[in-house]
C-alpha cells in the first residue's frame, strides 16, 4: 500500500457550522505533510477525525487501511500525537513522564529502557532524566512532548502545532529530529504557522475555513500561486506604501514582509520604475530587490485574495 | 529624548536559579521595544516584575513616573498586560467576553461598539462572535485574548510572547494595531519568538540567562554583524547543511526556509572550498553567494556563541 492516510470527502458540521467541508488528501508513506492555514480553517478537527476522536459527519478517513470511524481502536497504536497544548505531567521527571507514556502504550517491558534511551539521545535530554519537566524550558520540553508520542514507534506521527512558542535555536533542532524520523519511514503530519517551516514539506495542504484550496509540494504551489515576480522594498513609511503599491498598475499586490514589503508584480518588473515611482510620492526606498517568492508570500497572498471574495 | 521605562539593574532568583540577573533597560516613550532571547532567559519573570506580579530580589524599575516598588497601584491604572496565557471566560461569547473587558477597562460607550467592530474584524471573529470562547480554535482563542487586551488604549502596554499560534495573516493585522496604538502614544513592551516581528521593533534587547546580551535598532544589529553569511539553494540542502557542518573554516551551517546559510569566516576560502566538497559529493548547486544577514541569523548567531562559553 502507497498511501498511509486517504481522506475522502470528509465533512464535520457542529449544529449548524461546517468547520470541515469534504476534504480530501492524500498522504504517501514516508512523506512529511505540512497542513496549512489561517486560525480556525479546521485543521486541528480534521486531525481529531483521524485519530477518532470525534465523528466525522459524512465522508471517509483511512488510516494503514483501517477507518477512522470503525477502526479506530487498531489505528491508535499506530499513531504517535502531539497536540497543540504538550500533554506532559508537569510534575513527573522526564524520566517518569516516559515511563508513563510507555505504559500507556503499552511498550513490552524488555524493550523499554533501550526505548527511552534511544529517546533521550534523539531529543537531546540526556542527564535531564531526574529534572521535574515544569521547570524545562520549552524547547526541552516540546522534545520531551515528541518523545513520549513515539515511545511505541508509531508509523504514523500527528504532530499539531509542535512549535508554537519555540525559539529558532529550538525549532531548528526539532525540524533536525523530524527528518530524522521521516528518513526512518515514519509519515508525519504536522501544521505550523511558521512558514520557513513549511518550506521542508515534501507536500503541503491549504485548508481555508474547511475547504481545501491547494494541494501540492512547495514549489509546484509557489509557481501556481505566485503568478509573476516578488520584489522586496525597504521603505520608510511601509503602510502608505503599501497603499500607494496596491494602487500602482503592475502590481497585483503587496504585503507586509519582515520589516520590509514583499509586492507581487509582472514578470520582469523594472526595479528602477517602481523606485522612481515610490519617491515621486515622498517615500524613502533603502532597498528594492527581486527575491524568489517563500511559501509566506503564497500564505498571504492566497488568504488575501479569499478574504476579499 | 523621554524615557517611559526604565529597568535598572533588577535581579530575581528562584532558588539556584537567577532569572533576571542584574538586567537594565530604557524604552522611550511612545516606541516598541521587543524582548526576544531563547527559552527559560528570563522574559516573563521580567514583564511579571514589571507588573508588580513578582517583586524584584533587587533593583527596580520606573514606569512613567512611578516605582513599581512604592507605586504598583498608580501604574496599574495606566497598564495594560496580557500574559502568556491569558484566560478567557469560556462559557461567554466571543462578543461577551470583550463586552466584559470593555466594562473592566472603563472603555467609554460612546467608542464601544465602533471599538469592538474593529477587533472583531482584524481577528477575523465577526462570523463567529456567537461562538462560546471554549468552541474557538486554539488561535482564535489567542486572538479573542490579544483583542480583550487591546480594546482600551493604555499608556503602556505588556505583552508576552502575543502571537503564538495566530496565522500569518493575523499576525500582520495584529501589528497594524500595535502601529496604532504607538502613534496613539502608547509605550509599547513586547516578547516574542517570531524574528520578523522583532525586526519592526524600535528597539530589540536580546536575552540569554537573565541578561541582556544586545539592545540596538533591529538595522544596527544586523548592520553590526560580524561575519561573512552565505546563502546557498542547492538540489539536497539537507544533506549540503550536514556536509557542510563538518568542515573547520565553517562557523554554523543551518536550514532558513528553502535556503542554506553558512556563517564563515572567510567568505572565498569558504565558497571555493564548498563548491568543492559539494562537487566530490554531487550535490548540484543553484546558487552560492554573501547575503546580509536577517535579525533571525544574527539571533542565531549570538545565542550559539553565549553557549558555547
Ligand atoms: N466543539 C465545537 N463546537 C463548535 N465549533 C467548534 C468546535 N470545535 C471546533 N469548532 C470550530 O471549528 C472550526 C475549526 O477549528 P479547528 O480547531 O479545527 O481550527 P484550526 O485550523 O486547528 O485553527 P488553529 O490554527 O487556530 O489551531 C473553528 O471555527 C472552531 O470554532
Ligand atoms: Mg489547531
Amino acid at each position: 500500500m502507497e498511501y498511509a492516510i486517504e481522506i475522502d470527502n470528509l465533512t464535520k458540521k457542529f449544529g449548524k457550522f461546517v468547520a470541515v467541508n469534504n476534504v480530501s488528501f492524500k498522504i504517501k508513506k514516508g512523506d512529511v505533510f505540512g497542513f496549512l492555514g489561517p486560525n480556525g480553517s479546521g485543521k486541528t478537527t480534521v486531525i481529531r477525525m483521524i485519530m477518532g476522536l470525534i465523528t466525522p459527519t459524512s465522508g471517509t478517513g483511512k488510516v494503514l487501511g483501517y477507518d477512522v470511524t470503525t477502526e479506530s481502536e487498531k489505528i491508535r497504536s499506530h499513531i504517535g500525537y502531539m497536540s497543540q497544548k504538550f500533554s506532559l505531567y508537569d510534575d513527573l521527571t522526564v524520566d517518569e513522564n516516559l515511563d508513563f507514556y510507555a505504559g500507556v502504550y503499552k511498550v513490552p517491558k524488555n524493550k523499554i529502557n533501550e526505548k527511552k534511551k534511544e529517546i533521550l539521545e534523539m531529543a537531546d535530554l540526556v542527564g535531564r532524566e531526574n529534572m521535574i519537566t515544569s521547570n524545562l524550558s520549552g524547547g526541552w520540553k516540546q522534545r520531551l512532548a515528541l518523545g513520549c508520542s513515539i515511545i511505541h514507534e508509531p508509523e504514523i506521527l500527528l504532530l499539531d502545532e509542535p512549535t508554537g512558542g519555540v525559539d529558532p535555536i529550538a525549532r531548528r533542532q526539532f525540524w533536525d529530529i523530524i527528518y530524522e524520523l521521516s528518513k526512518k519511514g515514519v509519515t508525519i503530519l504536522v501544521t505550523t504557522h511558521y512558514m520557513d517551516e513549511a518550506e521542508h514539506c515534501n507536500s503541503i495542504g491549504f485548508l481555508y475555513y474547511g475547504n481545501i484550496l491547494s494541494l501540492d509540494t512547495p514549489n509546484i504551489m509557489k509557481g501556481k500561486i505566485i503568478d509573476g515576480d516578488i520584489v522586496e522594498i525597504k521603505v520608510n513609511d511601509t503602510l502608505k506604501s503599501i497603499e500607494l503599491l496596491k494602487a500602482k498598475n503592475g502590481v497585483g499586490d503587496a504585503s507586509v514582509y519582515g520589516s520590509g514589503i514583499h509586492a507581487m508584480t509582472e514578470h520582469n518588473t523594472d526595479l528602477e520604475e517602481l523606485k522612481g515611482y515610490l519617491t515621486e510620492n515622498n517615500i524613502q526606498v533603502t532597498n528594492i530587490k527581486m527575491v524568489r517568492p517563500s511559501l509566506e508570500d503564497v500564505f498571504v497572498f492566497l488568504v488575501e485574495k479569499e478574504n476579499k471574495k | 529624548m523621554e524615557y517611559d521605562i526604565i529597568i535598572s539593574s533588577m535581579t530575581k532568583k528562584f532558588g539556584d536559579l537567577t532569572a533576571v540577573d542584574r538586567l537594565s533597560i530604557k524604552v522611550k516613550k511612545g516606541t516598541i521595544f521587543g524582548l526576544v532571547g531563547p527559552d527559560g532567559a528570563g522574559k516573563t519573570t521580567t514583564m511579571r516584575m514589571l507588573c508588580s506580579l513578582l517583586t524584584p530580589d533587587s533593583g527596580t524599575a520606573i514606569i512613567g513616573d512611578h516605582d513599581i516598588l512604592k507605586e504598583s497601584e498608580e501604574i496599574k491604572k495606566d497598564i495594560g498586560y496580557m500574559p502568556q496565557r491569558f484566560s478567557l471566560y469560556g462559557d461567554l461569547t466571543v462578543l461577551e467576553n470583550l463586552e466584559f473587558y470593555a466594562e473592566i477597562y472603563q472603555v467609554p460607550r460612546k467608542v464601544r461598539k465602533e471599538k469592538i467592530e474593529h477587533l472583531l474584524e482584524f481577528s477575523n471573529l465577526s462570523k463567529h462572535s456567537y461562538k462560546l470562547a471554549d468552541q474557538l480554535s486554539g488561535g482564535m482563542k489567542q486572538k479573542l485574548a490579544l483583542s480583550c487586551n487591546l480594546i482600551h488604549t493604555p499608556k503602556y502596554l505588556l505583552l508576552d510572547e502575543p502571537t503564538i499560534g495566530v496565522d500569518p495573516v493575523a499576525r500582520r493585522e495584529f501589528w497594524r494595531i500595535l502601529f496604532e496604538l504607538k502613534d496613539l502614544g502608547t509605550t509599547i513592551f513586547v516578547s516574542t519568538p517570531y524574528m520578523d516581528e522583532a525586526e519592526r521593533c524600535d528597539e530589540v534587547g536580546l536575552m540569554s540567562e537573565g541578561k541582556i546580551v544586545k539592545s540596538d535598532t533591529p538595522s544596527n544589529i544586523i548592520n553590526n554583524f560580524e561575519k561573512p553569511l552565505l546563502c546557498v539553494y542547492s538540489e539536497d540542502n539537507h544533506k549540503a547543511k550536514n556536509m557542510a557542518q563538518e568542515e573547520e573554516y565553517v562557523f554554523d551551517a543551518y536550514l532558513l526556509g528553502e535556503e542554506l546559510h553558512v556563517v564563515a569566516d572567510d567568505k572565498d576560502y569558504a565558497i571555493n572550498n564548498l563548491m568543492e566538497k559539494f562537487k566530490t559529493n554531487n550535490i548540484t548547486v543553484d546558487s552560492i553567494k554573501e547575503v546580509s544577514p536577517s535579525l533571525e541569523d544574527v539571533f542565531v548567531y549570538i545565542i550559539k556563541n553565549e553557549k558555547r562559553r
